[in-house]
């Protein structure tokens, strides 16, 4: 363990010199990172500037809930976007050397690519999180500081597990597949707005099927005292078990795995 | 003339053979449009009087936006000549008994139009088929829907002059990644593919549809579900125009520079 951890160091400490050779494209990116995400935020802005409410919550609620989900995503993002690059990983035997390595795979697939850029769309999150925790009236106490660390922690392992089971996906294409985005990108861009506004349905698919209600609504509902049921706090937790069946899919996918030969 | 038409159909021909990558992003866009409009549904719902639009006409707005994605939206840039300057392949590209710009501007064109031929008809079939206020409805009229096709063909021409710009700035970096991060935030936000231009504040929005971007999916979208109509839509339809030659002009002294500056190293 301490061994892997050592080695991980190493890693990213070559990951950051390698991306600090090219400062300018570096910083070009962050600043590109951080335009995606600040104009999704100045469209909430906007809509607010209009409607002042959207159902039951307010603009600083919102912030707070588009902020935590922000901060679990792009940690997921830079550290797992090994994931993201996989099926060209496969395509170019990449896995194969990995698969000589007397070392955990998805480790080495999690080593392979730190994607810092990220931190561009993490500081907003941060400072978004920032804001909504002051400017929501929230009478603060250890359980609810306790439940916004467990949505943040839930939600990178959630987002994490999710680019696991894109990547996993490719041992069966080969090829990435584009609508598994609907999963990642797709649940960042409409996780903005705590899921309850899209309907009873879609709130039903996001508690049961992919849980990002149990890291974002429910314990949202918690915070803002809508409801008193304490077990909402342990629910980012539970979410976490999704990760259970991605990675099963990844086991699968790498007992069949055969090489493609290049 | 003709070896442009030639390079936009070869290009055409060769967009159609990604169905399969189509079909994906079909699914994306399904989700992605129902999502964007119970999220406006639920705006409605706390406010109707605040709505700039009404409630079909932004499910229409949804929906050929989702259906255009890939033909006038900075999304839809065409990747490979981003490759070709990263890669060195440019040299090819030069040694062509072509003008640059010309080949790379019909070529990043017919790229458009082919994805978003195999796109656009699926999704707008069955948003058709959806019950209001939630489908795309039909345009007022006849005339409204030949105007919508015209300033779609503009937005278009903005669109890809605006790429070539994009790929311009790459000869400069190299590396594409930041450059075309930072264009589609802004060609996404300023063009109304997050929200809409009405949804901005006053102001801003008058601001904002002066920039090339609201040249592009803004204005046929708005044409098409009525919300722009009279002088306000021949203006902005000059615009459009205007745009076309402004972009192409500063591309072109763009590629001029640029192309000065290549250093080819063999290999």
């Amino acid at each position: 363990m301490k061994n892997m951890v050592r080695l991980y160091g190493k890693y990213f400490s070559i990951h950051l010199k390698s991306t600090m050779q090219y400062k300018g494209s570096f910083f070009a990116t962050v600043i590109g990172s951080f335009l995606t995400s600040f104009t999704v935020f100045l469209g909430i802005y906007f809509m607010f500037l209009r409607f002042h409410r959207v159902a039951d919550f307010s603009y600083e609620e919102v912030l707070l809930c588009y902020g935590v989900m922000l901060m679990g995503f792009s940690v997921a993002q830079m550290f797992a976007s090994g994931f993201k690059v996989f099926d060209s990983m496969i395509a170019n035997g990449e896995f194969d050397r990995i698969l000589c390595r007397p070392r955990n795979e998805i480790f080495q697939v999690l080593a392979y690519r730190v994607d810092f850029v990220r931190i561009g769309m993490l500081l907003q999150g941060v400072v978004m999180l920032a804001y909504g925790l002051c400017a929501c009236p929230v009478d603060w106490n250890f359980l609810r500081v306790l439940t916004v660390i467990f949505m943040i922690l839930g939600g990178m392992v959630l987002f994490s597990a999710l680019f696991l089971l894109d990547g996993s996906i490719a041992f069966f294409t080969l090829q990435g597949l584009e609508f598994m985005n609907v999963f990642t990108y797709g649940a960042i861009e409409h996780g903005k707005y705590p899921l309850s506004i899209y309907g009873r349905g879609m709130l039903t698919f996001c508690t049961f099927v992919i849980p990002y209600a149990l890291v974002q609504y429910y314990p949202l509902t918690y915070i803002l005292g809508r409801s008193d049921n304490p077990l909402f706090i342990f629910l980012p937790l539970l979410a976490c078990l999704f990760a259970v069946p991605c990675w099963v899919v990844w086991r699968i996918g790498v007992r069949r795995y055969k090489s493609t030969g290049s | 003339m003709r070896k442009y038409l030639t390079f936009f159909r070869m290009r055409f021909v060769m967009g159609l053979q990604y169905r399969a990558a189509a079909l994906g992003g079909l699914v994306c866009q399904f989700f992605w449009g129902a999502m964007a409009i119970l999220a406006f549904k639920a705006f409605y719902d706390a406010d109707p009087s605040a709505f700039p639009m009404t409630l079909p006409a932004t499910s229409s707005y949804i929906w050929l936006q989702q259906a255009l994605l890939t033909l006038v939206s900075m999304g839809g840039i065409d990747p490979e000549f981003f490759n070709v300057i990263q890669n060195g392949n440019v040299a090819y590209e030069l040694c062509r008994p072509v003008d640059v710009y010309g080949m790379w501007y019909t070529r990043s064109a017919a790229t458009r139009v082919a994805n978003a031929l195999m796109r656009c008809v699926p999704v707008l079939a069955v948003a058709a088929l959806l019950p209001s206020p939630y489908g795309l409805t039909a345009p007022p009229d006849l005339p409204t829907f030949l105007l919508f096709l015209v300033s779609l063909t503009m937005a278009l021409g903005v669109i890809t002059a605006i790429g070539m710009i994009v790929y311009m700035f790459t000869f400069h970096t190299i590396s594409p990644r930041g450059v075309r991060l930072i264009a589609v935030g802004i060609g996404d936000f300023f063009s109304g593919n997050i929200v809409p231009l009405p949804f901005f504040p006053e102001g801003f929005r008058q601001v904002s549809e002066l920039l090339p971007f609201s040249a592009t999916a803004n204005v046929p979208i708005r044409i098409y579900t009525g919300d722009l109509a009279g002088q306000e839509m021949a203006g902005l339809m000059l615009m459009q125009a205007f745009w076309i030659a402004a972009l192409v002009a500063i591309g072109k002294l763009l590629e001029w520079k640029e192309l000065k500056n290549v250093v080819v190293q063999g290999g």
